[in-house]
Protein backbone atom coordinates (compact mmCIF):
# COMPACT_ATOMS: atom_id res chain seq x y z
CA UNK A 1 0.00 0.00 0.00
CA UNK A 2 1.32 3.71 -1.23
CA UNK A 3 1.41 6.02 1.57
CA UNK A 4 -1.78 8.72 2.05
CA UNK A 5 -1.83 11.81 1.98
CA UNK A 6 -2.70 13.78 4.94
CA UNK A 7 -3.67 17.47 6.07
CA UNK A 8 -3.65 18.11 9.56
CA UNK A 9 -3.37 21.66 11.73
CA UNK A 10 -1.20 21.27 13.90
CA UNK A 11 -0.64 24.23 16.88
CA UNK A 12 -2.28 26.48 14.25
CA UNK A 13 -0.56 25.75 11.66
CA UNK A 14 -1.51 23.63 8.62
CA UNK A 15 1.03 20.98 7.52
CA UNK A 16 0.66 18.05 5.08
CA UNK A 17 2.37 14.95 5.82
CA UNK A 18 2.27 11.39 3.99
CA UNK A 19 2.22 8.77 6.11
CA UNK A 20 1.59 4.49 6.19
CA UNK A 21 -1.95 3.67 7.04
CA UNK A 22 -0.24 1.44 10.56
CA UNK A 23 1.56 4.70 11.62
CA UNK A 24 0.02 6.28 14.76
CA UNK A 25 -0.24 10.33 15.05
CA UNK A 26 2.82 9.82 17.80
CA UNK A 27 4.45 8.36 14.76
CA UNK A 28 3.90 11.18 12.81
CA UNK A 29 4.59 14.03 15.42
CA UNK A 30 7.89 12.80 16.23
CA UNK A 31 9.45 11.16 13.09
CA UNK A 32 7.88 13.03 10.00
CA UNK A 33 6.84 16.72 11.85
CA UNK A 34 9.90 16.54 13.89
CA UNK A 35 7.52 17.61 17.14
CA UNK A 36 9.29 15.33 19.65
CA UNK A 37 7.81 17.23 22.77
CA UNK A 38 4.99 14.18 22.72
CA UNK A 39 7.16 11.22 24.28
CA UNK A 40 6.38 7.36 23.70
CA UNK A 41 6.28 5.89 27.04
CA UNK A 42 4.04 2.63 27.09
CA UNK A 43 2.40 3.01 23.17
CA UNK A 44 -0.59 1.20 24.61
CA UNK A 45 -2.38 4.11 25.82
CA UNK A 46 -1.40 3.34 29.78
CA UNK A 47 0.68 6.16 30.82
CA UNK A 48 -0.15 9.12 28.92
CA UNK A 49 2.93 10.45 28.14
CA UNK A 50 1.80 10.80 24.53
CA UNK A 51 -1.28 13.15 25.51
CA UNK A 52 -2.11 15.88 22.54
CA UNK A 53 -5.78 16.80 21.95
CA UNK A 54 -7.67 16.35 18.47
CA UNK A 55 -10.26 18.93 18.02
CA UNK A 56 -10.46 19.44 21.69
CA UNK A 57 -10.59 15.91 22.36
CA UNK A 58 -7.53 14.75 25.35
CA UNK A 59 -6.52 11.58 23.40
CA UNK A 60 -3.25 9.44 23.58
CA UNK A 61 -1.49 9.37 20.12
CA UNK A 62 -0.36 6.38 20.31
CA UNK A 63 -3.71 5.30 20.29
CA UNK A 64 -4.32 7.29 17.01
CA UNK A 65 -3.41 6.60 13.51
CA UNK A 66 -1.54 9.12 11.74
CA UNK A 67 -4.02 9.22 8.69
CA UNK A 68 -7.33 9.69 11.35
CA UNK A 69 -5.66 13.37 11.24
CA UNK A 70 -6.65 14.05 8.10
CA UNK A 71 -8.71 17.64 8.34
CA UNK A 72 -8.28 17.55 12.07
CA UNK A 73 -7.13 20.02 15.25
CA UNK A 74 -4.27 18.41 16.87
CA UNK A 75 -2.48 20.28 19.94
CA UNK A 76 0.97 19.18 21.45
CA UNK A 77 2.99 20.54 23.77
CA UNK A 78 4.67 22.71 21.39
CA UNK A 79 1.89 25.28 21.25
CA UNK A 80 1.58 25.85 24.97
CA UNK A 81 4.02 28.26 25.01
CA UNK A 82 3.50 31.81 23.55
CA UNK A 83 7.12 32.45 22.13
CA UNK A 84 9.28 32.77 24.89
CA UNK A 85 6.34 32.92 27.50
CA UNK A 86 5.46 29.97 29.28
CA UNK A 87 1.72 29.23 29.60
CA UNK A 88 1.10 29.28 33.56
CA UNK A 89 1.08 25.64 33.76
CA UNK A 90 4.53 25.12 32.56
CA UNK A 91 5.58 28.04 34.94
CA UNK A 92 4.28 26.47 38.19
CA UNK A 93 5.91 22.98 36.98
CA UNK A 94 9.07 24.81 37.15
CA UNK A 95 8.00 26.78 40.37
CA UNK A 96 7.12 24.06 42.98
CA UNK A 97 9.36 21.82 41.00
CA UNK A 98 6.65 19.13 39.79
CA UNK A 99 8.84 17.31 37.59
CA UNK A 100 12.11 15.35 37.98
CA UNK A 101 13.44 13.36 34.70
CA UNK A 102 10.39 15.02 32.84
CA UNK A 103 9.41 12.05 30.24
CA UNK A 104 5.58 12.13 31.66
CA UNK A 105 5.70 16.27 31.97
CA UNK A 106 4.74 17.15 28.23
CA UNK A 107 1.79 14.67 28.24
CA UNK A 108 0.82 15.97 31.79
CA UNK A 109 0.96 19.54 31.06
CA UNK A 110 -1.12 19.15 28.09
CA UNK A 111 -4.23 16.99 29.96
CA UNK A 112 -3.74 19.48 32.61
CA UNK A 113 -4.18 22.37 30.10
CA UNK A 114 -7.54 20.37 28.38
CA UNK A 115 -9.04 20.24 32.27
CA UNK A 116 -8.51 23.85 33.55
CA UNK A 117 -10.22 24.37 29.42
CA UNK A 118 -13.19 22.08 30.91
CA UNK A 119 -13.00 23.30 34.47
CA UNK A 120 -11.60 26.54 35.34
CA UNK A 121 -11.93 25.78 39.28
CA UNK A 122 -11.37 21.72 39.69
CA UNK A 123 -11.00 20.44 42.86
CA UNK A 124 -7.93 18.52 43.92
CA UNK A 125 -10.02 14.77 43.58
CA UNK A 126 -11.09 16.00 40.59
CA UNK A 127 -7.54 16.68 39.29
CA UNK A 128 -6.07 14.00 40.34
CA UNK A 129 -9.45 11.85 38.55
CA UNK A 130 -8.30 13.67 35.41
CA UNK A 131 -4.62 13.21 35.42
CA UNK A 132 -5.28 9.24 36.38
CA UNK A 133 -3.66 8.16 32.85
CA UNK A 134 -0.74 9.96 33.34
CA UNK A 135 1.72 7.84 35.04
CA UNK A 136 4.98 9.51 36.68
CA UNK A 137 7.16 7.20 38.24
CA UNK A 138 9.45 9.98 40.02
CA UNK A 139 7.26 12.92 41.86
CA UNK A 140 4.97 11.06 43.89
CA UNK A 141 2.12 13.50 41.93
CA UNK A 142 2.03 15.51 44.89
CA UNK A 143 4.24 18.63 43.83
CA UNK A 144 2.12 18.16 40.57
CA UNK A 145 -1.58 18.24 41.32
CA UNK A 146 -0.07 21.40 43.73
CA UNK A 147 1.22 22.68 40.43
CA UNK A 148 -2.41 22.48 38.63
CA UNK A 149 -4.19 23.52 41.15
CA UNK A 150 -1.71 26.65 41.68
CA UNK A 151 -2.03 27.38 37.82
CA UNK A 152 -5.57 27.18 38.03
CA UNK A 153 -5.73 29.49 40.90
CA UNK A 154 -3.57 31.86 38.94
CA UNK A 155 -5.63 31.67 35.79
CA UNK A 156 -8.71 32.34 37.60
CA UNK A 157 -7.81 35.59 37.99
CA UNK B 1 -2.38 -2.97 5.35
CA UNK B 2 -5.07 -0.65 3.51
CA UNK B 3 -6.80 2.29 5.42
CA UNK B 4 -10.50 3.11 3.83
CA UNK B 5 -12.86 5.56 5.61
CA UNK B 6 -15.83 5.25 4.01
CA UNK B 7 -18.54 7.66 4.15
CA UNK B 8 -21.83 5.20 4.40
CA UNK B 9 -22.26 2.10 6.32
CA UNK B 10 -23.65 0.36 3.02
CA UNK B 11 -20.45 1.17 1.54
CA UNK B 12 -18.43 -0.09 4.47
CA UNK B 13 -19.99 -4.10 4.07
CA UNK B 14 -19.33 -4.03 1.03
CA UNK B 15 -15.91 -3.40 1.94
CA UNK B 16 -15.87 -5.78 4.52
CA UNK B 17 -17.17 -8.77 2.52
CA UNK B 18 -14.88 -7.93 -0.53
CA UNK B 19 -11.81 -8.17 1.56
CA UNK B 20 -10.09 -11.55 1.72
CA UNK B 21 -8.00 -11.35 4.48
CA UNK B 22 -8.33 -10.07 7.91
CA UNK B 23 -10.40 -6.73 8.30
CA UNK B 24 -10.77 -4.79 11.56
CA UNK B 25 -14.03 -2.12 11.92
CA UNK B 26 -11.73 1.53 13.42
CA UNK B 27 -13.78 3.53 15.52
CA UNK B 28 -11.98 4.43 19.03
CA UNK B 29 -9.18 2.29 18.66
CA UNK B 30 -8.56 1.81 22.09
CA UNK B 31 -8.37 -2.08 22.15
CA UNK B 32 -8.01 -2.09 17.92
CA UNK B 33 -4.45 -0.30 18.03
CA UNK B 34 -3.33 -1.99 21.45
CA UNK B 35 -3.95 -5.43 19.80
CA UNK B 36 -2.04 -4.23 16.54
CA UNK B 37 0.78 -3.12 18.58
CA UNK B 38 0.79 -6.25 20.82
CA UNK B 39 0.72 -7.88 17.87
CA UNK B 40 -2.47 -10.23 18.21
CA UNK B 41 -3.74 -9.20 15.03
CA UNK B 42 -2.09 -8.00 11.99
CA UNK B 43 -5.22 -6.75 9.92
CA UNK B 44 -5.02 -6.33 5.90
CA UNK B 45 -7.52 -3.79 5.67
CA UNK B 46 -8.81 -1.56 8.69
CA UNK B 47 -11.94 0.06 7.50
CA UNK B 48 -12.58 3.88 9.80
CA UNK B 49 -16.62 4.60 9.98
CA UNK B 50 -15.97 8.02 11.82
CA UNK B 51 -16.67 9.49 8.33
CA UNK B 52 -20.13 7.89 8.16
CA UNK B 53 -22.03 10.91 10.03
CA UNK B 54 -24.93 8.39 12.09
CA UNK B 55 -21.73 6.79 13.75
CA UNK B 56 -20.94 10.46 15.32
CA UNK B 57 -24.26 11.58 16.47
CA UNK B 58 -26.71 10.58 19.62
CA UNK B 59 -29.71 11.51 18.47
CA UNK B 60 -33.49 11.52 20.46
CA UNK B 61 -35.51 8.45 19.74
CA UNK B 62 -39.31 8.39 20.99
CA UNK B 63 -37.83 9.34 24.36
CA UNK B 64 -35.08 7.11 24.15
CA UNK B 65 -31.38 7.75 22.51
CA UNK B 66 -29.68 6.20 19.28
CA UNK B 67 -25.86 6.56 19.76
CA UNK B 68 -24.08 6.01 17.09
CA UNK B 69 -20.84 3.59 17.04
CA UNK B 70 -18.13 6.41 17.27
CA UNK B 71 -19.65 8.58 19.95
CA UNK B 72 -16.46 8.40 22.42
CA UNK B 73 -17.11 7.49 26.01
CA UNK B 74 -16.73 11.37 27.10
CA UNK B 75 -19.68 12.34 24.85
CA UNK B 76 -21.63 10.37 26.24
CA UNK B 77 -20.94 11.24 29.68
CA UNK B 78 -21.44 14.82 28.87
CA UNK B 79 -24.91 14.11 27.56
CA UNK B 80 -27.80 15.64 29.99
CA UNK B 81 -30.72 13.37 28.85
CA UNK B 82 -28.16 10.12 29.08
CA UNK B 83 -27.59 11.21 32.25
CA UNK B 84 -31.09 11.26 33.47
CA UNK B 85 -32.23 8.38 31.84
CA UNK B 86 -30.15 6.16 32.43
CA UNK B 87 -26.79 6.88 34.80
CA UNK B 88 -26.08 3.37 35.51
CA UNK B 89 -24.78 2.99 31.58
CA UNK B 90 -23.12 6.39 32.04
CA UNK B 91 -21.20 5.37 35.28
CA UNK B 92 -19.82 2.15 34.10
CA UNK B 93 -18.63 3.84 30.68
CA UNK B 94 -17.43 6.50 32.77
CA UNK B 95 -14.87 3.57 35.11
CA UNK B 96 -13.37 2.77 31.66
CA UNK B 97 -9.65 3.94 31.50
CA UNK B 98 -8.42 7.43 31.76
CA UNK B 99 -9.97 10.44 30.61
CA UNK B 100 -7.27 9.88 27.46
CA UNK B 101 -9.26 6.57 26.50
CA UNK B 102 -12.28 8.04 27.42
CA UNK B 103 -11.80 10.83 24.58
CA UNK B 104 -11.65 7.92 22.26
CA UNK B 105 -13.37 4.80 22.87
CA UNK B 106 -16.93 3.77 22.40
CA UNK B 107 -19.70 1.73 23.95
CA UNK B 108 -19.94 -0.16 20.29
CA UNK B 109 -16.28 -1.18 20.37
CA UNK B 110 -16.38 -2.11 24.16
CA UNK B 111 -19.61 -4.61 22.97
CA UNK B 112 -17.35 -5.96 20.19
CA UNK B 113 -14.56 -6.09 21.88
CA UNK B 114 -16.56 -8.90 23.88
CA UNK B 115 -14.39 -8.94 27.03
CA UNK B 116 -16.62 -10.45 29.89
CA UNK B 117 -15.43 -7.92 31.91
CA UNK B 118 -16.40 -5.30 29.54
CA UNK B 119 -17.94 -2.16 31.67
CA UNK B 120 -20.55 -0.95 29.94
CA UNK B 121 -21.90 -4.03 28.41
CA UNK B 122 -23.66 -5.46 31.61
CA UNK B 123 -25.11 -2.07 32.21
CA UNK B 124 -26.43 -1.66 28.35
CA UNK B 125 -28.16 -5.28 28.40
CA UNK B 126 -29.85 -4.64 31.86
CA UNK B 127 -31.73 -1.34 30.60
CA UNK B 128 -32.71 -3.67 27.53
CA UNK B 129 -30.29 -1.58 24.57
CA UNK B 130 -29.92 -3.20 21.28
CA UNK B 131 -27.20 -2.94 18.80
CA UNK B 132 -28.02 -1.41 15.34
CA UNK B 133 -26.20 -3.92 12.77
CA UNK B 134 -25.60 -3.16 8.70
CA UNK B 135 -24.58 -6.01 6.68
CA UNK B 136 -24.87 -7.49 3.38
CA UNK B 137 -28.16 -8.79 3.85
CA UNK B 138 -29.92 -5.59 5.09
CA UNK B 139 -29.89 -4.36 8.32
CA UNK B 140 -30.70 -5.73 11.35
CA UNK B 141 -31.56 -5.34 14.99
CA UNK B 142 -29.93 -7.34 17.80
CA UNK B 143 -30.63 -7.40 21.40
CA UNK B 144 -26.83 -6.55 23.37
CA UNK B 145 -26.71 -9.73 25.22
CA UNK B 146 -26.43 -11.62 21.83
CA UNK B 147 -23.54 -10.12 20.49
CA UNK B 148 -20.19 -11.40 22.93
CA UNK B 149 -20.45 -14.94 22.29
CA UNK B 150 -17.14 -16.03 24.05
CA UNK B 151 -14.21 -14.25 25.44
CA UNK B 152 -12.74 -11.89 22.35
CA UNK B 153 -15.94 -13.52 19.92
CA UNK B 154 -18.93 -11.81 18.83
CA UNK B 155 -21.67 -12.82 16.76
CA UNK B 156 -21.36 -10.37 14.16
CA UNK B 157 -21.01 -12.06 10.49
CA UNK B 158 -18.70 -11.76 7.67
CA UNK B 159 -19.46 -8.06 6.41
CA UNK B 160 -21.30 -6.99 9.18
CA UNK B 161 -21.08 -4.11 11.96
CA UNK B 162 -22.66 -2.18 14.18
CA UNK B 163 -23.47 1.17 13.54
CA UNK B 164 -25.46 2.65 16.50
CA UNK B 165 -27.10 1.59 19.91
CA UNK B 166 -30.44 2.08 20.48
CA UNK B 167 -31.27 2.93 24.40
CA UNK B 168 -35.26 2.71 25.09
CA UNK B 169 -37.85 5.20 26.93
CA UNK B 170 -37.67 3.96 30.68
CA UNK B 171 -41.12 4.22 31.94
CA UNK B 172 -41.70 7.05 34.94
CA UNK B 173 -40.23 5.54 38.09
CA UNK B 174 -37.30 3.40 36.44
CA UNK B 175 -33.89 3.94 36.88
CA UNK B 176 -30.74 1.74 36.97
CA UNK B 177 -27.09 1.43 38.68
CA UNK B 178 -23.67 -0.38 37.55
CA UNK B 179 -21.10 -1.37 40.41
CA UNK B 180 -17.99 -3.61 39.64
CA UNK B 181 -14.84 -4.80 41.93
CA UNK B 182 -11.53 -3.80 41.41
CA UNK B 183 -8.34 -3.71 43.91
CA UNK B 184 -8.03 -0.41 42.82
CA UNK B 185 -9.97 2.97 42.80
CA UNK B 186 -9.29 3.50 39.06
CA UNK B 187 -7.46 2.48 35.70
CA UNK B 188 -9.01 -1.14 36.29
CA UNK B 189 -10.63 -3.92 34.80
CA UNK B 190 -13.73 -5.30 36.41
CA UNK B 191 -12.78 -8.37 38.90
CA UNK B 192 -16.94 -8.93 39.13
CA UNK B 193 -19.31 -6.65 38.05
CA UNK B 194 -23.33 -6.21 38.93
CA UNK B 195 -25.88 -3.99 36.37
CA UNK B 196 -29.34 -3.50 37.63
CA UNK B 197 -32.06 -2.16 36.16
CA UNK B 198 -35.81 -1.33 38.16
CA UNK B 199 -38.99 0.06 37.39
CA UNK B 200 -41.21 0.52 40.18
CA UNK B 201 -45.20 1.70 40.47
CA UNK B 202 -45.18 4.93 42.01
CA UNK B 203 -46.05 3.47 45.48
CA UNK B 204 -42.50 1.95 45.11
CA UNK B 205 -43.25 -1.45 44.28
CA UNK B 206 -40.85 -3.53 41.56
CA UNK B 207 -42.90 -3.90 38.47
CA UNK B 208 -39.89 -4.70 36.39
CA UNK B 209 -36.15 -5.87 36.99
CA UNK B 210 -33.28 -6.77 34.99
CA UNK B 211 -29.85 -8.00 36.59
CA UNK B 212 -26.76 -8.34 35.33
CA UNK B 213 -23.52 -10.22 35.93
CA UNK B 214 -20.05 -9.39 34.52
CA UNK B 215 -17.22 -10.95 34.38
CA UNK B 216 -18.44 -14.50 36.32
CA UNK B 217 -19.15 -16.56 33.27
CA UNK B 218 -17.39 -16.61 29.65
CA UNK B 219 -20.02 -13.90 28.53
CA UNK B 220 -22.10 -11.14 30.66
CA UNK B 221 -25.11 -13.09 32.51
CA UNK B 222 -28.58 -11.96 32.62
CA UNK B 223 -29.60 -13.45 36.01
CA UNK B 224 -33.59 -14.08 35.07
CA UNK B 225 -34.79 -15.81 38.49
CA UNK B 226 -33.04 -13.62 40.21
CA UNK B 227 -34.81 -10.23 38.23
CA UNK B 228 -37.83 -12.20 38.90
CA UNK B 229 -37.62 -12.67 42.55
CA UNK B 230 -37.29 -8.51 43.03
CA UNK B 231 -40.45 -8.12 41.06
CA UNK B 232 -43.40 -7.56 43.56
CA UNK B 233 -41.08 -6.91 46.24
CA UNK B 234 -39.91 -3.07 48.01
CA UNK B 235 -36.19 -5.20 47.81
CA UNK B 236 -37.28 -6.12 51.37
CA UNK B 237 -33.91 -7.91 52.90
CA UNK B 238 -35.12 -11.45 52.35
CA UNK B 239 -35.88 -10.84 49.22
CA UNK B 240 -32.24 -9.04 48.40
CA UNK B 241 -30.73 -12.04 49.66
CA UNK B 242 -32.52 -14.59 48.02
CA UNK B 243 -31.94 -12.56 44.79
CA UNK B 244 -28.55 -12.66 45.59
CA UNK B 245 -28.24 -16.14 46.62
CA UNK B 246 -29.56 -16.89 42.54
CA UNK B 247 -26.69 -14.54 41.30
CA UNK B 248 -23.96 -16.59 43.21
CA UNK B 249 -25.63 -19.44 41.85
CA UNK B 250 -25.72 -18.38 38.24
CA UNK B 251 -21.94 -17.62 38.39
CA UNK B 252 -19.60 -19.59 36.28
CA UNK B 253 -16.65 -18.02 37.49
CA UNK B 254 -12.78 -19.10 36.56
CA UNK B 255 -9.71 -18.38 38.73
CA UNK B 256 -7.08 -16.05 37.61
CA UNK B 257 -4.65 -13.05 39.17
CA UNK B 258 -7.30 -11.08 39.64
CA UNK B 259 -9.80 -13.31 41.84
CA UNK B 260 -10.91 -17.00 42.27
CA UNK B 261 -13.78 -18.11 41.79
CA UNK B 262 -15.87 -18.67 45.57
CA UNK B 263 -14.63 -14.36 45.34
CA UNK B 264 -16.46 -13.70 42.27
CA UNK B 265 -19.33 -15.76 42.93
CA UNK B 266 -19.52 -14.20 46.63
CA UNK B 267 -18.81 -10.77 45.36
CA UNK B 268 -21.15 -11.02 42.39
CA UNK B 269 -24.31 -11.35 44.96
CA UNK B 270 -22.88 -8.59 47.21
CA UNK B 271 -22.58 -5.86 44.29
CA UNK B 272 -26.32 -7.03 42.97
CA UNK B 273 -27.67 -5.93 46.26
CA UNK B 274 -25.60 -3.20 46.71
CA UNK B 275 -26.46 -2.00 42.65
CA UNK B 276 -30.28 -3.22 43.32
CA UNK B 277 -30.47 -0.71 46.42
CA UNK B 278 -29.28 2.31 44.20
CA UNK B 279 -30.72 2.13 41.46
CA UNK B 280 -34.24 1.62 43.40
CA UNK B 281 -33.27 4.72 45.35
CA UNK B 282 -32.71 6.71 41.51
CA UNK B 283 -35.96 5.10 40.16
CA UNK B 284 -37.69 6.84 43.12
CA UNK B 285 -36.43 10.25 42.93
CA UNK B 286 -37.17 9.61 39.08
CA UNK B 287 -40.87 11.00 37.74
Amino acid sequence: MSQLHIKSNVNGDDVEFLCEPEETLLEVLRDRLNLTGSKEGCGTGDCGACSVTMNGKLVCSCLVLGVEADNSKINTIEGMADGDKLHPLQQKFLDHAALQCGICTPGILVAAKALLEKNPSPSETEVRYWLAGNLCRCTGYDKIIRAVMDAAEEMRG
Amino acid sequence: MKYVAPSSAEEVSRILVGENGISKILAGGTDLLVQMKSGLIEPDLIVDIKKIPETKEIKSMDGGFRIGAAVSGSEVKDHTGLNRLVPGVVEALDLIGSTQIQGRCTMAGNLCNASPAADCVPALAAVEASANIVGPKGNRKCKIEEIPISPGKNSLKQGEFIVSIDIPDRPPHSSDAYLRFTPRTEMDIAVVSAAVALSLTKDGVCENARIVLGAVAPTILFVEDASETLIGTKLDEVSLQKMSDQCEAACNAISDKRGTISFRTEVSGVLAKRAAKIAYKRAGERS
